[in-house]
């Protein structure tokens, strides 16, 4: 048995004997991602090593680490705005074909590259919403005019997630007029409305104004209760231990430790990860 | 001053704001329809799109748009009738006229200058607002027709204004090549009445209204979209 399966098995075993039976009726065993043997190089430069991960539905799995240890890139390779050197991704059951063109491994069908992208709800540090259209628009649009619903339905569903995340008031205003926090929010809107199988978070509050954080907070835990499968890259320590079901450390591009919060932020083996995690004790 | 001429030559005047908002218009539109994959293919395109459209941009922002059009109406307009086949073709009663060569130049002219403006406009755009559109899946035609286009055009709206007034300004150099345009008709006021000055100031009044109504058009344009942050 590989180290990677050995993990998988593992975090598999912490996840379903310390879960609570309250969030458990929303939550079955059917794999949402995996990742396996990742790695990924700029140039001469190895970020990731060799990263596996498993999330199955409703989990909530953060990654944290120091700058520079991968996070962001392991998160950007899950949708492919990165592409990985070498590893395997599985979306919903369904494995990511890559090829080689030219010496670079490169994803064999962009097709189904599009299609298992719109199963991934990517939240980004910077928001990145699209600054020609008011916010209602910015969540209608890839419902809209990449899943193709009606145009109904797709307003149904920005009302819905735009009063989620209680920027229904704001649906005329352009982002530029709207604070660091309402624009996140408003991001978190927009790829609800995709209605994914996983939330991918990254750093989402980095970028924002220390008062605007908790604004953000709030909406990502609200919807880690609901049982939404999240991939979250964090900073913020507390914050991943309060809603995370696995938690991952990544140190120089190789999961250093993982497991239930409790373990990573209590009971770390790893030297490093004690080292990291002490800043929330 | 004497203004007696006006009356009568005033239907003629109307032909060539005509003649002269047509060149404009069809020459701004095609042109744009040019300029777009004109600085598109230098920002993101293989090479060998990429090179020949800078050097489209380069030689025909080198060149005096007098030469242009000249080379286009008595270089190419005086080989066509030496070939039997075109003056034969149905294509003879457009290619014996001298708008078409003067759309095509203007055409051109537009193409080359705005392709520059609009590779920088594509390249403005914040990457993230892109890579966002990649994140959910959009395809490549559907992300520039939804986002990259759209948000390109937002940045160089106020640019495009004045691109364009400077087109409008340029077009009595058609009146070189036989069209008969709002300057052109002024011209044969000039011939005909002998007076000298007053033309001249009648057909500049009539440019600073053009003018206005595109810079007018433009700002409410403007309006209309919201500004990048």
């Amino acid at each position: 048995m590989s180290l990677g399966a050995a993990l998988v098995h593992f975090i598999r075993w912490r996840y379903t004997s310390g879960m609570d039976t309250d969030k458990s009726l929303h939550r079955s065993s059917a794999e949402a991602l995996v990742v396996e043997g990742l790695h990924k190089s700029f140039g001469n430069e190895e970020v990731l090593r060799g990263v596996s991960l498993l999330a199955n539905e409703g989990d909530v799995l953060s990654i944290i680490g120091a700058s520079g240890s991968g996070k962001s890139t392991l998160l950007r390779c899950i949708n492919l705005l990165e592409q990985p050197s070498s590893g395997e991704i599985r979306i919903g059951g369904e494995q990511i074909l890559f090829t080689t063109r030219r010496g670079h491994r490169v994803p064999a069908d962009m097709k189904q590259v599009q299609r298992l992208r719109t199963r991934l709800g990517m939240v980004f540090q910077s928001f990145n919403l699209w600054s020609h259209m008011t916010v209602q628009q910015n969540v209608m649009e890839v419902p809209r005019h990449v899943l193709g619903v009606s145009k109904t339905e797709a307003a149904e569903r920005a009302e819905h997630y735009l009063n989620r995340v209680g920027l229904w008031d704001k649906r005329e205003q352009y982002p530029a007029y709207l604070s660091g926090g309402q624009q996140q929010r408003a991001a978190i809107a927009r790829a609800l409305a995709i209605q994914p199988r996983v939330m991918l978070f990254d750093e989402p509050t980095s970028a924002l104004d220390p008062e605007l954080v908790g604004e953000v907070l709030k909406v990502i835990h609200d919807l880690a209760n609901e049982g939404r499968t999240m991939i979250l890259v964090t900073h913020e320590m507390k914050f991943a231990r309060d809603v995370s079901t696995q938690v991952i450390f990544l140190h120089q591009g190789l999961v250093e430790e993982s497991g239930s919060p409790r373990q990573v932020f209590y009971e770390p083996v790893s030297d490093r990860c004690r080292a990291f995690v002490s800043s929330i004790h | 001053m004497q203004w007696y001429w006006i009356p009568e030559y005033a239907p003629r005047f109307i032909d060539g704001v005509i003649v002269t908002l047509q060149l404009l218009g069809i020459s701004v539109v095609l042109g744009m329809l040019l300029a777009i994959p004109i600085g598109l293919v230098q920002v993101t395109g293989p090479r060998w799109l990429a090179i020949p459209a800078r050097m489209f941009c380069t030689l025909i922002r080198g060149t005096p748009l007098l030469i242009q059009l000249w080379l286009l109406y008595y270089g190419l307009g005086s080989l066509f009738p030496m070939i039997p086949e075109i003056r034969e073709s149905f294509l003879w009663p457009i290619l014996r006229d001298a708008f078409p060569y003067a759309v095509l130049a203007f055409t051109l002219s537009v193409a080359g200058y705005e392709g520059e403006v609009m590779r920088g406009a594509f390249r403005g755009v914040p990457k993230g607002e892109l890579e966002a559109a990649r994140a959910f899946g959009m395809g490549r035609f559907t992300l520039l027709r939804r986002i990259w286009l759209p948000r390109a055009l937002q940045n160089v709206l106020p640019t495009l204004a004045g691109e364009f007034v400077l087109t409008l300004k340029s077009t009595p150099l058609a009146a070189t090549i036989t069209v008969f345009d709002v300057y052109g008709v002024g011209s044969i006021v000039r011939q005909e009445t002998y007076r000298v000055y007053e033309p001249l100031l009648f057909v500049a009044a009539i440019y600073v209204c053009l003018t206005a109504v595109i810079v007018v058009f433009f700002r409410w344009l403007e309006r209309r979209v919201p500004r990048p942050a």
